[in-house]
């Protein structure tokens, strides 16, 4: 096929998939004369082009298209339901036939009478009958005509306004994308040499290169940024099908329904996108087809007739955030058992000891669909489970939670980049490996004699990690007959000393891998592993390590499926998962770790991006700050719990919290264990940096205020931003009810630092004083659990006081509970977010804001 | 594989006249030049646990990864005497870069159609399998490879 005509493929497919987007904007706006004004000018541009061409069967199908926006820009025809769906069904009959076209490089045989006909009855038919409206009118549900009958008496085209171009097009290029894997492999390659260069230096002690050997490091680190930067793409590529999705599925099914997409422009690795489109498309398909009701159906709920599906997209320390959330009936627990139990996947015995949350999960399995009728829509048995597992083939994971109230949500959690991800290095025997950082729960240190920890079930061997049995897995034992050329290992059987177990989060379950070594962690290049080696399922690819030697990278789900621990489906976790929630209170996953001369410390796990150890060679010294180079950015070092003094060489261990792009590094002197507990504060902090003190395993342990080292780390940054307050930094005023200060003090420095401008109070009877002296917020956020006046009342309140009726109110609950949910919803909580889940609390807050602004 | 076969005639046609040889225990054989990238001497590789013995292991080529196949075992010839250095033969396929371990390279030729000779009777079934063409040259016979057969991992004889 000759370039012009690729070129024409590749424009004309983008256009058209504009032009989607474009015509669902126009029937929302149909006034919009810019909006019109574009969509006409694409498509006169793909007949042009198929004029030149010569492309007659394309032309005359966009030609007749052309005439009824002609019409419509006159102001001869509305744009009423009708004639958008006859303009997409035109552009629909473009696209098959330019697939078509790609196939067999010339136009297939065929007639678009019909179709022609009818564009053309509403062309001409309007031109007669000036002012027509009526969605029931003859013309567009009328046969057509013969496609010559109409054709030429049609007016040309006024081609002065179609002359302005986008100036968008004239500031990018279009590059190949073998040219940027190329690109990618040569930086590759100078990263390795940059490190072979530095390892070299390292070894002189005065050397003249000294300082242009740092300026490469620098350049080759920003380099390697910047061209995996020309791989990333917005997700918004993957999304640009949903809203015409979307609207032909409202029309379909006769339901009403709001597409809100936020977070559109987060961007992630062209790769990922391909791998995450189908599986996104599918569920936007299930949540209008089986979450969201009939307007009736709504309406009897006490809902707004329409609904609303949500899609939104956010980074979330080094991985992708995707959420899609229908605001519809939610799951029917009694529909899957039923389901569950006629596709024989359960038992009603079996069924019955599972929580709902539990049951939900059947909706993974293989083959099950809970739609009664199977309709063009869905529930054709491609459900949920090719879903998952394609997620899960990219080292992703999906959660989903349902009620009632509440509607469906899918959280899924993807990694940024397939082609760089960070890695533990492992070895055994002398091998070494890399394993993804991202499958990587945490790792256990087996002491020397194994057999303490370890019990054998039924031949296997299982780690009880707090209370709870984790799988074994020998890698030794997998990998099969010893290295030759190698010195005879400890061979009486017993592993030597000091291996560990590497807890990894597979399918549904976990497993934990025995290594011998466990080095550091790299971002490594993956390179897929050659076909010639495709059946060695222990392998997910391999890579070049730092010095240049070459690694293979370890697939936790293939090494899972060698030892025969198959993990299926997800009721695994979930059973793990719902037994943390299910305990009364909140029992959090704790951070214990020792720094200073003053004992133990403790901050939730869940506030914690990564641990880390840093060479403190590396770090640099600014007046009194620290700062290391991490992941590409910088980041700041806090010295905790001593006079604030750091070590100039070494490794020491590295707290670091992500905090919304700016990370902080609590340097400590060792970790020392997560538990499972509660986080009551028992004796309030005195000391700036504590919150108080609590009781960790028997031991007092001092609970790190984060927000104040957070505060501290970026001072000068916060200290800015309150004087400008109304600048641009400020992105709108919050009040926070709070009762409990560990949350208190955990939220407001966080949501200060994404730019609000935080009122905090302790209880609702504050909260009303402030409403009472005339104060204004954009947002209020409530925790639900209050001392004096519970969030409900307070709630209630509010939205029967006068100034604050229109001020959204996010809930902040502290373990879901459904029925607490019914109950927010009625009392006026627009959101009801858990107030450990610090994103859930942001996102909360800025939906609300651009709603509020967005109605302005 | 009826559009491959086609293309690959295309191909010998353009390109048989210039072939890289390299010899094997004593036999000659012979690859398109345009599926060689580089001639190297053998280097030390890392190992691949669980893969198939003809697979020796995977190097570094300037950052690229090259997998090793030992081609006496792929075409299941005795081992080479241990301590004999031997060359690596590097192709490409695909977006894959592949070692071919040879005892020694030989020279680049040209080998003209009127060289061709029909397939041996008492040629051994796998080299058969793997050949795209015999020839004779210079007073002996070279053995011309099919790379994809080569290194397809489907073939029976994968080892």
């Amino acid at each position: 096929m000759d370039d012009l005509l690729n070129e024409f493929l590749t424009e004309t497919n983008e256009s058209l998939s504009v032009l989607d987007l474009e015509l669902v904007k126009l029937e929302q706006n149909p006034n919009d004369p810019d909006l019109l004004g574009n969509i006409f000018r694409l498509l006169h541009t793909i007949k042009g082009t198929c004029g030149f061409l010569r492309l007659p069967r394309l032309e005359m199908v966009a030609h007749a298209g052309e005439n009824v926006l002609v019409k419509v820009r006159d102001g001869q025809l509305e744009v009423t339901t009708e004639v958008v769906s006859l303009i997409l069904e035109c552009l629909d009959q473009i696209r098959s036939i330019l697939a078509a076209l790609e196939q067999s490089g010339g136009e297939p045989p065929g007639h678009d009478g019909r179709l022609v006909g009818r564009l053309n009855d509403l062309s001409v038919g309007c031109a007669e009958q000036a002012g027509w409206t009526d969605s029931d009118a003859g013309p567009v549900a009328g046969l057509g005509l013969p496609a010559e009958s109409a054709a030429t008496a049609l007016p040309t085209v006024d081609d002065v306004a179609l002359s302005k171009e986008p100036g968008v097009t004239s500031q990018s290029v279009r590059v190949r994308v073998d040219l940027l894997d190329h690109l990618m492999t040569l930086v590759s390659e100078l990263v390795l040499t940059r490190n072979q260069c530095l390892q070299h230096l390292r070894a002189q002690s005065e050397s003249d290169l000294h300082a242009p050997l740092q300026r490469l490091d620098r350049i080759v680190s920003e380099l390697q940024e910047g061209v995996m930067k020309t791989r990333m793409q917005p997700i918004s590529n993957a999304w640009v099908k949903v809203p015409r999705l979307v609207r032909d599925l409202a029309q379909d099914l006769g339901k009403k329904i709001d597409l809100v997409m936020t977070g559109a422009d987060t961007e992630l690795d062209r790769q990922v996108l391909e791998l995450i489109t189908d599986p996104l498309t599918h569920m936007v398909r299930n949540s209008a087809d089986h979450g969201l009701e009939l307007p009736e159906e709504r309406r009897a709920a006490g809902k707004p007739e329409t609904g609303t599906i949500r899609l939104n997209a956010c980074h979330e320390g080094g991985q992708i955030l995707i959420e899609v959330a229908d605001d519809g009936r939610g799951l029917s627990v009694e529909r899957i058992k039923r389901k569950a139990v006629e596709q024989g996947l359960a038992t009603p015995a079996e069924l019955s000891a599972l929580s709902e949350r539990q049951v939900m999960q059947y909706i993974f399995e293989p083959g099950f669909s809970t739609a009664d009728v199977i309709t063009s829509v869905s529930g054709r048995g491609v459900g949920m489970d090719v879903v998952k597992t394609n997620i899960e083939k990219i080292g992703g994971t999906i959660e989903l939670s349902s009620s009632k109230a509440e509607g469906t949500k899918i959280v899924m959690k993807i990694p940024l980049t397939l082609s760089i991800i960070p890695a533990l290095v492992v070895a055994c025997r002398t091998e070494r490996f890399a394993l993804p950082q991202l499958s990587v729960l945490e790792l256990v240190r087996l002491p020397a004699n194994p057999e303490q920890v370890i019990e054998r079930i039924d031949g296997r061997m299982m780690l009880r990690l707090r209370d709870r049995p984790v799988a074994l897995v020998d890698l030794r034992e997998l990998l099969g007959a010893d290295p030759p050329r190698e010195e005879a290992p400890a061979s009486d059987g017993t592993p030597a000393s000091g291996r560990t177990a590497i807890i990894s989060q597979v399918g549904g379950g976990r497993v934990g891998i025995i290594v011998d070594q466990v080095f550091d962690t790299q971002e490594i290049v993956v390179k897929p592993v050659p076909s010639i080696l495709s059946d060695i399922k222990l392998f997910s690819g391999n890579t070049i390590l730092g010095d240049g030697s070459i690694a293979m990278i370890l697939d936790p789900n293939g090494i899972a499926v060698a030892a025969g621990h198959v993990v299926t489906g997800g009721r695994r976790t979930d059973a793990e998962t719902s037994d943390q929630v299910g305990r009364d209170g909140e029992a959090l996953s704790i951070l214990v770790f020792r720094s200073g001369e003053s004992g133990l410390k403790a901050v939730p796990l869940s506030l914690v991006a990564r641990l880390e150890e840093i060479d403190l060679g590396k770090v640099e010294r600014n007046h009194d700050q620290f700062l290391v180079r991490y992941r590409g950015q910088s980041m700041p070092l806090v010295r905790i719990g001593s006079s604030g003094e750091l070590g100039k060489e070494g490794y020491q261990p590295v707290v670091v919290f992500a905090n919304g792009g700016r990370p902080l590094g609590l340097v400590v002197d060792e970790i020392v264990d997560i538990v499972e507990g509660h986080m009551a504060i028992e004796l309030a902090g005195s000391r700036p940096g504590c919150l108080g003190s609590t009781t960790i395993a028997g031991q007092s342990t001092d609970i790190v205020d984060v927000g104040y080292y957070l505060s501290q780390a970026y001072g000068q940054w916060l200290g800015v931003e309150r004087r400008t307050g109304g600048g641009s930094g400020n992105m709108g005023r919050v009040l926070l009810v709070e009762d409990s200060p560990f949350f208190r003090d955990f939220l407001s420095p966080l949501l200060t630092t994404a730019g609000y401008e935080v009122t905090a109070v302790e209880g609702a009877t504050e909260a009303l004083e402030l409403c009472a002296a005339g104060k204004n917020y954009d947002v209020i956020v409530s925790d639900i659990e209050l001392a004096q006046m519970d969030g409900f009342k307070f709630a209630e309140t509010v939205k029967q006081s006068t100034n604050w009726r229109e001020t959204p109110l996010v809930g902040l609950h502290s373990h879901a509970d459904p029925s607490d949910m019914a109950r927010g919803r009625p009392v006026g909580f627009d959101h009801y977010v858990a107030r450990s889940d610090k994103n859930a609390v942001l996102r909360a807050i800025q939906s609300n804001l651009t709603q509020v602004k967005g109605a302005a | 594989m009826m559009a491959g076969t086609a293309s690959r005639d295309v191909k010998d046609v353009i390109q048989s006249h210039a072939i890289v040889s390299f010899w094997l225990a004593g036999q000659q054989f012979g690859l398109p030049i345009g599926d060689v990238r580089e001639v190297l001497s053998s280097r030390p590789v890392t190992r691949i646990p669980l893969a198939s013995g003809a697979i020796l292991g995977s190097f570094n080529l300037r950052g690229r990864i090259v997998t090793v196949v030992d081609m006496r075992r792929r075409l299941g010839m005795p081992p080479r005497e241990s301590g004999a250095d031997g060359v690596t033969v590097v192709v490409e396929r695909g977006p894959e870069v592949f070692g071919l371990a040879v005892d020694c390279a030989g020279d680049v030729l040209a080998l003209a159609a009127e060289d061709r000779e029909r397939t041996p009777l008492a040629v051994d079934p796998r080299l058969r399998d793997f050949a795209s063409n015999f020839y004779r040259h210079a007073g002996h016979s070279l053995v011309l490879l099919d790379i994809d057969r080569l290194l397809n991992h489907n073939h029976p004889n994968g080892d």
